[in-house]
């Protein structure tokens, strides 16, 4: 049988020295659309890509690329991938469009080499060597790459870190143009902004497990908390509003002067809020209902710990 | 005409097109590094300028000294090239990650290795045309016949794969900075005392038949005879082999690729 799957990682499990990279981690991405891997830094996602695209071979579990296994069928594989690696992968001497020519010549079918350069703003760095191009500029250039082969199926490990904002829009904009032309797209990211705008399904990893799967809104609808907050005077009696509200509500001051209503809002919610205030002869001012956020659901899902 | 799309349509090229293509692109990214262009034809075009014109500095034996001095450049093109250049350029590939990126193309590592094979056969196709057009003003006169040809391709393909052979190891295995210093220190220790340029007849009789093991005496010395229309010692192109399948199997063993 013939899985409608692209990727189906199965039971993963890495380990490096003492330290257990991807810990029994399963995901799935659809063909022909966009899936985000996102997670902290060492969460275990460039472990798992690189899985995906053959250089690791499973300690346990099962990966199946396109219906092959990538360690083991990797010549039948790498011609109907393209991969951007998270850096390097360049001769340091090398010209941009003498390096996107070169990798072109390996492919059957290639996408005009001059149509690239100019999508990705490449043109002006035509004849400078690699190793002069801007950071920005080489991880452009690594993306033209991977897509100049015309494959069905691209992996970017954190296509857009360290861009600039107009050059991070001219990539999501490939990557939506990807999607759209047909080509299945697994991107891992750091950015949560990425992950929402961009992906179809979103996996949240962390030390080497999925955490949640979905589509950013089921992400973010499987949240109970929203908020509202608002500024009033310093001293407000919180616990007299928390009194007047359901219960599965909570008041915390953020900052002075500054609180935060969580729990599932509803219009009469937000009603008994703003009439407790006006009891209170208080004016609730710059108050805002705050749907969940992705970048929320990613907080409570890893944790605020900062890492390395 | 449409506007191209990014639509899928996955191949690869044919085996031989990736081969030619990076072939190419090493042989034009090693001409245009500076130090590897003073490595493959600056030094030998002055040792051969310089050896051949300092009349009797060095001694190079009975004969006259071009005749001597241009197989032994040479050999000497053959070593920098295929060993000390070889060597450098994939240390740093490694450390770039070129050869991991590579690994994602539909280049195979055999088609990337016979890719470099050519880069090398080009490289040392200037060199040798360039040396011998050098000693050929200087008053070089080869009469090597239609076997001392022979001898001399077999002796430079032969030798080219041993260095390779001992490049690779080196390469992949050894950090990248600690390759740059070794491959540069073994072409000095080698050009000094591995009787490149002068024969191995100069060099005190005890430590001869230790210094005939080395790759660079095999070839030097094979290239002398061979050029100057003298048998070949069959023991050189033995030395050679020994050297490529010893050098070649190691690093096919402990290669690194990332």
């Amino acid at each position: 049988m013939v899985s409608a799957l692209a990727v189906q990682v199965t039971d993963l499990v890495m380990r490096y020295g003492g330290t257990t990279a991807v810990d029994c981690l399963s995901l799935g991405v659809e063909a022909g659309r966009i899936t985000a891997i996102l997670g902290p830094n060492g969460a275990g996602k460039t472990t798992t890509i690189e899985t995906c695209e053959g250089y690791r071979t499973p300690q346990s579990g099962v990966v199946r690329v396109l219906g092959l296994d990538p360690a083991r069928d990797r010549a039948a594989l790498v011609p109907r991938i393209g991969v951007m690696l998270q850096s390097g992968g360049a001769w340091s001497a090398v010209r941009a469009d003498e390096l996107l020519r070169y990798v072109a010549s390996l492919y059957a079918n290639p996408l005009p080499v001059e149509t690239l350069v100019e999508r990705l703003g490449l043109a002006s760095c035509g004849r400078t060597p690699y190793r002069r191009l801007s950071g920005g500029q080489q991880q452009r250039l690594a993306l033209a790459t991977a897509l100049v082969g015309r494959p069905e199926l691209v992996f970017l490990d954190e296509p857009t870190a360290g861009l600039d904002p107009q050059t991070r829009h001219a990539t999501w904009d490939l990557v939506i143009e990807l999607a759209r032309d047909g080509v299945t797209v697994v991107l891992t990211t750091h950015y949560i902004e990425e992950a929402e705008r961009l992906a179809d399904q979103v996996h949240v990893l962390d030390h080497g497990r999925v955490l949640a799967s979905g589509s950013p809104s089921q992400l973010m609808a499987s949240s109970t908390a929203d908020s509202i907050r608002f500024r009033a005077p310093a001293g407000l009696d919180v616990a007299g509003l928390g009194a007047a509200l359901p219960t599965g509500f909570s008041v915390v001051v953020e900052a002075v002067g500054q609180y935060r209503v969580t729990g599932p809002v509803s219009p009469q919610v937000l009603a008994s809020v703003t009439a407790w205030c006006a009891q209170q002869g208080l004016l609730a001012d710059q108050l805002s209902v705050n749907r969940h956020s992705l970048e929320d659901v990613f907080l409570e899902l890893t944790g605020r710990d900062l890492r390395a | 005409m449409t506007t191209p799309t990014l639509a899928p349509a996955p191949g690869s090229a044919p085996r031989l097109r990736m081969v030619r293509s990076h072939a190419l692109l090493e042989a034009r990214l090693l001409a245009r590094n500076g130090e590897q262009l003073l490595l493959a034809l600056v030094i030998p075009v002055l040792l051969l300028v310089g050896g051949a014109e300092s009349g009797g500095v060095v001694d190079l034996g009975d004969g006259r000294r071009i005749d001597i001095l241009t197989p032994g450049v040479l050999a000497l093109a053959v070593l920098s090239t295929s060993f000390t250049s070889l060597a450098i350029a994939t240390g740093f590939e490694r450390r770039y990650g070129v050869l991991k990126r590579l690994g994602a193309t539909p280049l195979p590592r055999s088609g990337l290795l016979l890719g470099k094979v050519g880069a090398l056969l080009l490289v040392e196709a200037v060199q040798v045309a360039l040396i011998a057009t050098v000693g050929l003003i200087l008053g070089w006169q080869p009469s090597p016949g239609i076997s001392g040809t022979a001898w001399t391709l077999a002796l430079i393909v032969a030798g080219t794969a041993a260095f390779a052979g001992l490049a690779m190891l080196m390469a992949g295995t050894l950090r990248a900075e600690a390759t740059l210093a070794a491959a540069n220190l073994l072409y000095v220790v080698l050009l000094l005392g591995g009787a490149v340029l002068v024969p191995l007849s100069s060099y005190p009789e005890r430590i001869r038949p230790l210094l005939e093991l080395l790759p660079s005496t095999a070839l030097a010395e094979g290239l002398r005879a061979a050029l100057d229309g003298q048998a070949v010692d069959p023991t050189h192109l033995v030395v050679l082999g020994a050297w490529a399948v010893g050098a070649g199997l190691l690093a096919g063993r402990f290669f690194r690729w990332e």
